[in-house]
């Protein structure tokens, strides 16, 4: 197994907050990944480290083992990282389509290379609206691609961030709380999406709150602890993992062992 | 087609009928009005492509306009260009401004919001001040163009008609690049800029294009305005006014929208021409602008047109519903009454 995406010892501090220190994991092509962790645990940082919404102090992002750190937002999505945000952003003031549209930009222009292209046509050609209606069918927003974006409720929201980051075809999708703040049902649907997803080669890597989702989803789960990688596994072994009880839970005073004060 | 492209395709068609006979009407102060309120129709709808699209509020088109001015003003006299050829060298007050767009969008246009409009008016004053103390741009004193020798029951006519093709053009082109997919990156832009670069728009190529179609077209009337006007003086081409006017005219109509720019010069400029005619004291009419400026972004937001639109389609969807409850009884939580009111309104007004 080859790892699609690499992070090696990214630092990050802001202020005197350190938000990474040396954390280094890896994704697995063709796998679903989770990373879990506290809250202020840096999993967050790390996507944006690795999405270019920020820089590294030190350490290095790489993807198929090519360096990608310090790249722009905008040449990372060209290379196949699509990402979502964790409190959803979409395009308010455009519609569903047009949100589509936009993030479909690079495959544009990429299909009409060495053509002449008229700057006033109208924005997004047959293909890919019928691309972008196909993707919202999938995600199952179909019906409210000629609404403005403002009028989507939270969970189509997040429907929708997915659905234009599927439009660019990328490698390996970073999805930012995908079911937080999500009725059940929506989990369920946004579940079996990834997993289809997953099925037709597309790698994710998952942060997530939610532990029946994270260790129901994933092939592989690791651990972020005060900005660092203290454990990487499958579900079950993470699930039994003393440092993740202690993570999430505290340090165990009540157990037996004495050592944590 | 669809149908709102030919309906507004068809009341552009009207009203530049009309808009056309003007100056047939032989009122030499009609006409010269009205060649002030296309300039500002140009300028606004212009100023609306870069600013209102993407939310990046400038106050800095008037450093397009008075290097749109100072071009001609300059060509002509070291040229000592005379008749109708002065026309032909408008939009090469645009070229020079387009040029100048770029430097000044590069260095602006890195920052945002606050910060971007404070650096617009710091750029705007480097401007005026440079005008008011080069030698080669007559300092306070400025540039007379040579004697136009033309008749003066018809001089405004063809000021009139470069003004209405100048102001056509930039509503062409704004209606054009609305739909496109360069239109649709500086609306993206608007709503989440840093979301959009991460799907891959590169929004300082996006931004810097709309700077610089913004300012060729002001700086090509500003080329107008020279002769026009008759001199290039440093208070009148680089003028603090001119940059609120055109704000306030697209705020007026609709920041943003397509047509909000154009209404919102149209009903301003004539009210601006009149009160300089009617109130002797001249700073009154200024005094005003800036209360009308403060009215409209407290109460009117948005401005006229998505206001205006947004209450139509309410009132129609209240209409409906009681419509309907009426021919099915009254079914207690009807679902006709869940249709959400002002979705449709305030988008491309």
């Amino acid at each position: 197994m080859t790892a699609l995406l690499r992070t090696e010892g990214v630092s990050k501090a802001f202020g005197g907050v350190q938000a990474l220190s040396d954390c280094s994991i890896e994704v697995e092509q063709g796998s679903i990944a989770g990373l879990i962790g506290p809250n202020g645990s840096g999993k967050t940082t790390l996507f944006n480290m690795i999405t270019g919404y920020g820089r590294v102090d030190s350490g290095d992002v790489y993807l198929n083992d090519t360096k990608i750190t310090g790249l722009a937002p905008d040449k990372v999505f060209a290379l196949g990282i699509g990402r979502t945000f964790q409190l959803t952003r979409v395009f308010s003031r455009l519609t569903v389509m047009e949100n589509m549209i936009v993030a479909a930009h690079h495959q544009e222009r990429s299909g009409q290379a060495g053509r002449l292209r008229n700057p006033f046509a109208r924005a997004g050609g047959a293909a890919t609206r019928q691309r972008a209606m196909e993707l919202l069918e999938f995600t199952g927003i179909a019906k409210l691609a000629g609404d403005r974006a403002e009028t989507l409720s939270y969970g189509q929201r997040k429907l929708l961030e997915l659905s234009y980051v599927l439009i660019a075809d990328p490698e390996i999708i970073l999805l930012d709380e995908p079911a937080g703040g999500v009725n059940p049902t929506l989990i369920g649907t946004i579940t079996e999406r990834i997993r289809e997803l997953n099925r037709q080669g597309t790698t994710f890597l998952i942060v997530e709150h939610n532990m029946e989702f994270v260790m129901g989803l994933c092939d592989r789960v690791t651990v972020l602890d005060y900005g660092n990688a203290v454990v990487s596994g499958p579900p079950d072994v993470i699930r039994n993992d003393r440092r993740v009880l202690d993570a999430y839970l505290g340090t165990a005073e009540e157990d037996d062992d004495s050592s944590a004060a | 087609m669809r149908p709102a492209v030919i309906w507004r395709a068809a009341g552009l068609a009207v009203l530049l009928a009309v808009v056309a006979l003007v100056p047939l009407g032989n009122n030499v102060v009609v006409t010269q009005v009205g060649v002030l309120v296309l300039l500002y129709v140009g300028a606004t709808v212009a100023w609306n492509i870069f600013s209102g699209f993407t939310g990046y509020i400038s106050l800095g088109a008037a450093v397009f306009f008075g290097v749109g001015v100072y071009t001609v003003a300059l060509i002509t006299k070291h040229l000592n260009l005379t008749g109708g050829v002065v026309f032909a060298l408008y939009p090469l007050g645009g070229l020079v401004a387009a040029a100048v767009a770029v430097p000044f969008g590069l260095i602006a246009l890195r920052v945002r919001r606050h910060t971007f409009v404070v650096v617009t008016i710091a750029v705007f004053f480097i401007f005026q001040l440079m005008a008011s103390n080069f030698s080669w741009t007559g300092g306070a004193i400025g540039i007379i163009p040579p004697y136009l020798n033309w008749n003066a029951a018809t001089v405004w006519n063809p000021f009139y008609y470069t003004a209405l093709l100048i102001a056509v053009v930039a509503i062409v082109l704004a209606w054009g690049i609305w739909g496109s997919r360069f239109g649709l990156q500086l609306r993206a832009i608007r709503d989440d800029e840093d979301r959009a670069r991460g799907l891959g728009v590169k929004t300082m190529r996006v931004k810097l294009t709309a700077f610089v179609i913004s300012g060729f077209i002001i700086g090509t009337l500003g080329g107008l305005y020279f002769y026009y006007q008759a001199d290039a003086l440093p208070q009148y081409a680089f003028n603090p006014f001119f940059d609120l006017t055109i704000a306030l005219m697209a705020f007026l109509g609709g920041f943003g929208t397509l047509t909000g720019p154009i209404v919102g010069a149209l009903l301003l400029e004539p009210y601006l021409g009149w009160a300089q005619q009617a109130v002797s004291n001249t700073y009154a009419a200024e005094v005003v602008l800036g209360a009308l400026f403060l009215i409209v972004i407290i109460f009117l937001p948005r401005g006229i047109l998505p206001t205006v639109g947004e209450k139509l389609t309410a009132a129609r969807a209240s209409r409906q519903r009681r419509a309907a409850e009426r021919a099915a009884g009254p079914p207690p939580g009807s679902p006709v009454g869940a249709t959400p009111a002002g979705s449709a309104a305030g988008g491309a007004s």
